[in-house]
């Protein structure tokens, strides 16, 4: 896993060197690690990607991945479009 | 060299931090969860100095000046870009009104110009030009990226020594007389205490519970935390819509493109008075309802997935102006900032941050405007100009 060309994010194309980067450079909250890189930000909402950036968080902090919280899901959890939430859309 | 502690790492707490330690002083910063997890991770990005008064207009021209520097002081990438501002009038009453405000901000060296809607249109591609008469332009005005912008400041602060501790919060203060003279803190579990020479209360919306712990009337500065919302569309080619687009007479609805990942960012002044500090759960309403005011100004938007929404606090003064200046001795405040303190933030930094190292800055910061004990006194200033 500490290939630096494995892609961890595929929404937002962040590498698992780039997560271990940052973690190395003393930012450890998973909350700063999802902001700085977008890592779990893109339209899947991390559903792919949180899981492996904990598994690397847990291992590099002696942490167990159960005691790091999952990051805040954002609503809505699936992409809509604008006009059928705003109503008058036929859709 | 004194100890300061500053309360709150939000964007003010930390870039005050930055300053401190640059003219000398040994920093201690408490935040009480996680670094920008107030507002600060929250906010719209945007930087404006079109403002309608003169204090306002004055420091954020300073501002920009400040932020148009910050990548190549700080070394590292904050995405600050020029985007501009536009502010759309829906009728002649506004169009003067408009006129009025350029006037007064070109005064101050701000460039705005009242622009025809064919300029609009190709400054917002996307833009519905019909309901509108004319625009407000500056195109000096823009957005950075928050996430970046703080972690620059905090990274070079720890540099300088800044002893920047996340997860400990501040738990009551020590009070002599006039001056605080210690700070108890809560970090894993135990409370522990630290001297200090000086305290600045940088909790924007939580001001008035640390303002309760120095002694002080929990409501000396009036600040209430008001519940605000953005929408976010999946991302969308670059330069639709990348300045700051607002019809103000349509409940401040804007929108603007994320400077980062291009997704369009859509707020409004649909407004909830939050039901406790912990409240940032969003609502169904503001969803529906921005997205109404944001498909009227760029129809194409109906098509973009929404893929996001989030909430945050608008620390609100009576007179939507920040509180900035001295309430005891040694302790301090920048708070209440409403929905504009990340575009003021590298200028009350350093003026607030000189103030405490030196007693005075040569920030153009006008400290009776901002006067936090102007509210005891029942002098509230015009209100500023706040959208969103
Ligand atoms: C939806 C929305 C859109 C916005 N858009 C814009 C915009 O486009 N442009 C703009 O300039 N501004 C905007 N704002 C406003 C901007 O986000 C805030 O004014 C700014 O972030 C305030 O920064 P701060 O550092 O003062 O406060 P915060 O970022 O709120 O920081 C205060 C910190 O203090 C901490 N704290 C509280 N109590 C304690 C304690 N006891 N011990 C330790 N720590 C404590 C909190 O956890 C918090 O992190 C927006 C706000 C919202 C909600
Ligand atoms: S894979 Fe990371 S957000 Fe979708």
């Amino acid at each position: 896993m500490s290939d630096g060309m494995v892609i961890v994010c595929r929404c937002n194309d962040v590498t698992a060197e780039e997560i271990e980067e940052l973690i190395d450079s003393g930012v450890t909250d998973i909350e700063e690690i999802k902001r700085l890189l977008r890592v779990g930000m893109g339209p899947c909402q991390g559903r792919t990607c949180m899981p492996i950036v904990i598994s690397i968080l847990a291992r590099k902090t002696g942490r167990k991945p159960e005691d790091i919280p999952l990051p805040r899901a954002r609503v809505p959890v699936r992409p809509v479009r604008a006009g059928v939430l705003a109503g008058g859309d036929d859709e | 060299m004194s100890k300061v502690a500053i309360i709150g790492g939000g964007i003010v707490g930390v870039a005050t931090a930055y300053e401190l330690a640059k003219l000398g002083e040994d920093v201690v910063l408490f935040e009480k969860s996680y670094f920008g997890s107030g507002s600060t991770f929250r906010c719209a990005t945007g930087i404006r100095a079109q403002f309608t008064d003169e204090a306002n207009i004055r420091l954020m021209k300073y501002s920009i000046e400040r932020w148009e520097k910050l990548e190549e002081e700080l070394g590292f990438d904050i995405n600050f870009r020029q985007t501009g501002y536009l502010f759309l009038a829906t009728s002649e009453e506004e169009v003067e009104a408009f006129k009025a405000n350029i006037k007064l901000q070109n005064r101050f060296g701000v460039p705005t110009r009242l622009i025809d809607m064919d300029e609009a249109k190709e400054i917002v591609l996307i833009l519905n030009t019909e309901p509108f008469l004319a625009g407000a332009w500056n195109p000096k005005d823009g957005k950075a990226n928050p996430f970046k912008t703080l972690f620059a400041y905090l990274f070079r602060a720890k540099e300088m020594g800044v002893d920047a501790r996340e997860q400990v919060e501040v738990v009551g203060l020590e009070r002599e007389g006039d001056e605080i003279t210690a700070v108890k803190f809560r970090s894993r579990g135990k409370v522990e205490r630290v001297k200090v020479d000086a305290v600045l209360n940088a909790t924007n919306a939580w001001a008035p519970v640390i303002n309760e712990m120095a002694g002080l009337k929990r409501d000396i500065v009036p600040i209430k935390a008001c519940k605000h919302q953005l929408v976010k569309t999946e991302p969308l080619e670059r330069g639709q819509a990348e300045p700051l687009v607002c019809p103000p007479s349509w409940n401040d609805a804007y929108i603007i493109q994320d400077g980062e990942d291009g997704g369009i960012i859509c707020g409004a002044g649909i407004e909830h008075e939050a039901k406790s500090l912990d409240d940032v759960e969003p609502t169904y309403d503001f969803l529906r309802g921005v997205l109404r005011y944001a498909l009227m100004i760029a129809p194409p938007l109906r098509y973009a997935h929404v893929i996001r929404q989030w909430a945050g606090f608008y620390a609100k003064t009576p007179d939507s102006n920040p509180a900035i200046g001295k309430l005891l001795e040694n302790f301090y405040i920048a708070a209440g900032f409403s929905g504009h303190g990340f575009m003021m933030a590298p200028a009350v930094a350093r003026a607030i941050a000189e103030l405490i190292a030196k007693g005075r800055s040569k920030v153009p910061l006008d400290w009776d405007w901002y006067d936090p004990y102007r509210f005891e006194r029942g002098e509230l200033r015009t209100s500023a100009f706040q959208i969103g």
